[in-house]
């Protein structure tokens, strides 16, 4: 991998890594508990978007799947929240 | 390994730093705007074209290094395509409740509209 193209993913973990700074400001302060959730929501996000460009820096197909795990586990959390906000209790 | 021309590592780096300059907006429109209802709107750029913009990213990459078409990234983006929706309701949903519970101006429920 060139030095341009290492940089450069750098560049964009680094813009990740403030993203997930920024969300990280929301959830601890966020005045409502749905806003907490919207945080961890982004910055379950911004992980796997840092994974995928990791899986790129390094030139591995094995970065995907821990990706899909991330998407899925993400997706998970933040339904079983919402639920829980809704309801009260998450199975019902 | 075998190396990649330059020009296809320029449309990668472009894509990267579109996607991590959408993230960084996402991340801000969350942490800067008013209400709630507001603050929902912002995630939507990170889940959508900035995830859509790493996996071409990521696409293009592996089928320059493969010599061949490598789509294992789009499964994500296909995840991510129909679950953000899914969370984004049932939370707006959550929120309208809660507030509404707790007397707060908000829009009356739908059901009464036409009686």
């Amino acid at each position: 991998m060139s030095p341009f193209l290492t940089n450069v993913t750098y560049f964009t973990a680094g813009c990740y890594v403030l993203a997930i700074a920024l969300a990280l400001w929301r959830l601890l302060r966020g005045p409502s508990a749905q806003d907490r959730v919207l945080a961890l929501d982004l910055i379950y996000v911004n992980g796997l978007l840092i994974v995928l460009v990791l899986g790129i820096r390094y030139a591995s197909q094995m970065y995907f799947e821990a990706a899909l795990l991330m998407a899925l586990f993400g997706f998970l959390t933040s339904t079983a929240l919402a639920k829980f906000l809704l309801r009260g209790e998450v199975v019902e | 390994m075998n190396s990649i021309p330059l020009w296809i590592e320029v449309v990668i780096a472009v894509l990267l730093v579109a996607s991590g300059g959408l993230a960084v907006t996402a991340a801000l429109g969350v942490v800067r705007l008013k209400d709630f209802f507001q603050r929902m709107h912002p995630p939507a750029l990170a889940n959508t074209l900035g995830a859509w913009c790493v996996c071409l990213g990521s696409i293009i990459y592996f089928s320059a290094l493969d010599g061949g078409l490598t789509l294992q990234a789009w499964i994500v983006n296909l995840l991510l395509a129909i679950t953000a929706p899914v969370t984004t309701v049932l939370l707006a949903r959550a929120a309208l409740f809660r507030k509404r519970q707790r007397g707060e101006h908000v829009p009356p429920p739908l059901a009464n509209i036409g009686r």
